[in-house]
C-alpha cells in the first residue's frame, strides 16, 4: 500500500506550505527527510518480515493514545482498519490504552543515590477480554511498550525474555523498539512545531 | 525459540548520573562481523560503528537505523546554523536526566562541557536534576526540554515565549525541541536493549 501523503509530519503537525512550520523544516532538509525516511522504513518496510503492517499500525495507535494525542492516534488507527483482521483490532487495540494512560516517566535507578528519585506508577497488563482478541503476541508487546513509554528506566533484560518468550525474535525485538521510540520522537516534533507554527 | 537474552553481570554498575566514559553491554545479541553484509555497513553510516555492540544489534533491522542515523547526524552536528552544539548536547542531557538514562546522559553531557564555557552549570544538572539552577537562558532550555519529554509531552507556548525572552530565535527553538525530542528516541533505545558498565 502507497502513502500518498508526502510528509507525515507536515500532515500531522498542520503544517501547509509557506506557514511558519514549513519554513523553520526547510532549514533542516536532512532533518526532515530523515525523519520521513524513518516513518517510511518503519511503515512501509521494503519487507515487514515477522512484525506485520497490522501490528506496526495497532502498536502506533496505542502509542498515541498514551502520549494522549487523539489526532495521531486516529491516523494510525485508521491505517490499523486497512490492514488484515484490522477493524477487529481496532477497538481492542483502544480500549486496551485507555486504562494505560498515565503521567510519565516514571520508574526506579539502580540502588544507591539515585533510590530518593525513585517513583512507582502503572504497571500495565492487558485485560483478559483485550487480551483474547489482541493475542498473546501482540498483548506481550503492549505490556512492554507501556514499560518503554512510561518508565523506560525500568527496563530489564527480563522484559525482553517476556517478548521472546511470546514469538517475537532478536531482529522484531530491535524494529519494534525502534517504532515506539520514533513514535515518542515523531509525537514530541509535532508538539513543538506545532506551538511554533502557531506563533 | 533459539534467540535468548544476555544477562549480563555488571560488577559496580553505574548508579549516578556522572560525566565519566562509561560503558554500555546488550541485553540481545549484536550481529557478529561475519554476519554484516555491505548493506550493514550502509546502514552504519560510519563503519567504525559496527565495533559498538549498540550499533551492532539495531542493525539488524538497517533500515530503519540508517534513516535514524542521518537524522541524529543533522540534528546535532549540523551547526551552519541556529543553536550552538553545546546548547544541543544541554538538550540531549535534559531529556536524559529526566527520562534517567544515565548512559545517554554521559555521552551528551561530556559533549556539552566540551563544547561551553559553563563546565559547572552542566555537572549541576547531573547532580541536582532538572530543576537546578543554570541561569535562566539554560534554565528555559531544560524546561522546554523536560515539558516536552513529558508523557503526555507537555511543551506549551509558555516555554516558547520564555525561550524567546532568554534569547532563542524560532529556528534555534525548533532545535531545541529535535534535540530533545530526539532524546526521547535514543534513550528508549538505550535503557531498554542493554545497561551501562563502569568506567574503564
Amino acid at each position: 500500500m502507497t502513502d500518498t501523503i508526502p510528509d507525515i509530519i507536515d500532515h500531522l503537525a498542520g503544517i501547509s506550505p509557506g506557514s511558519a512550520g514549513d519554513t523553520l523544516r526547510a532549514r533542516r532538509p536532512v532533518t526532515k527527510e530523515g525523519a520521513q525516511a524513518s516513518w517510511l522504513a518503519l511503515f512501509a518496510p521494503s519487507d515487514a518480515g515477522e512484525f506485520s503492517l497490522a501490528e506496526r499500525f495497532a502498536l502506533a495507535t496505542f502509542v498515541a493514545i498514551l502520549h494522549g494525542q487523539a489526532e495521531i492516534a486516529a491516523f494510525y488507527a485508521k491505517k490499523l482498519e486497512n490492514e488484515p483482521n484490522g477493524t477487529a483490532l481496532r477497538p481492542a487495540v483502544e480500549a486496551a490504552a485507555a486504562y494505560g494512560v498515565t503521567e510519565g516517566p516514571y520508574g526506579h535507578y539502580p540502588k544507591g543515590p539515585l533510590s530518593n528519585e525513585d517513583q512507582d506508577g502503572l504497571i500495565y497488563r492487558v485485560n483478559d477480554g483485550e487480551r483474547a482478541i489482541l493475542g498473546e503476541k501482540l498483548s506481550a508487546l503492549f505490556e512492554h511498550t507501556h514499560l518503554l513509554v512510561l518508565r523506560p528506566r525500568d527496563a530489564e533484560p527480563q522484559a525482553l525474555s517476556k517478548l521472546l518468550q511470546a514469538g517475537w525474535s532478536t531482529t522484531a525485538i530491535v524494529t519494534a523498539s525502534q517504532l515506539v521510540a520514533f513514535l515518542a520522537f515523531q509525537i514530541r516534533v509535532i508538539a513543538g512545531l506545532k506551538v511554533l507554527n502557531a506563533a | 525459540m533459539t534467540d535468548t537474552i544476555i544477562e549480563p553481570k555488571v560488577e559496580n554498575a553505574p548508579n549516578v548520573f556522572t560525566q565519566a566514559q562509561i560503558g554500555w553491554t546488550p541485553w540481545l545479541q549484536p550481529l557478529t562481523a561475519d554476519e554484516l553484509t555491505e548493506r550493514h555497513y550502509e546502514a552504519l553510516v560510519d563503519r567504525a560503528r559496527a565495533s559498538s555492540p549498540y550499533f551492532a544489534l539495531l542493525v539488524r533491522d538497517p533500515d530503519i537505523l540508517e534513516a535514524r542515523t542521518k537524522t541524529d547526524k543533522d540534528i546535532f552536528y549540523n551547526v551552519a546554523d541556529g543553536l550552538p552544539r553545546a546548547e544541543r548536547e544541554l538538550a540531549a542531557t535534559a531529556a536524559s536526566r529526566s527520562n534517567g538514562c544515565i548512559f545517554c546522559a554521559s555521552v551528551h553531557s561530556r559533549f556539552a562541557t566540551h563544547h561551553t564555557e559553563h563546565k559547572a552549570e552542566v555537572q549541576k544538572l547531573l547532580d541536582e536534576g532538572v530543576s537546578a539552577d543554570l541561569g535562566e537562558r539554560w534554565n528555559a532550555i531544560v524546561a522546554a526540554t523536560v515539558a516536552l519529554t513529558a508523557t503526555p509531552p507537555a511543551f506549551t507556548a509558555d516555554h516558547a515565549e520564555r525561550l524567546r525572552k532568554a534569547g532563542l530565535s524560532d529556528d534555534e527553538i525548533s532545535d531545541v525541541i529535535h534535540g530533545g525530542a530526539f532524546f526521547n528516541w535514543a534513550n528508549r533505545l538505550m535503557l531498554s536493549l542493554g545497561e551501562p558498565t563502569p568506567a574503564a
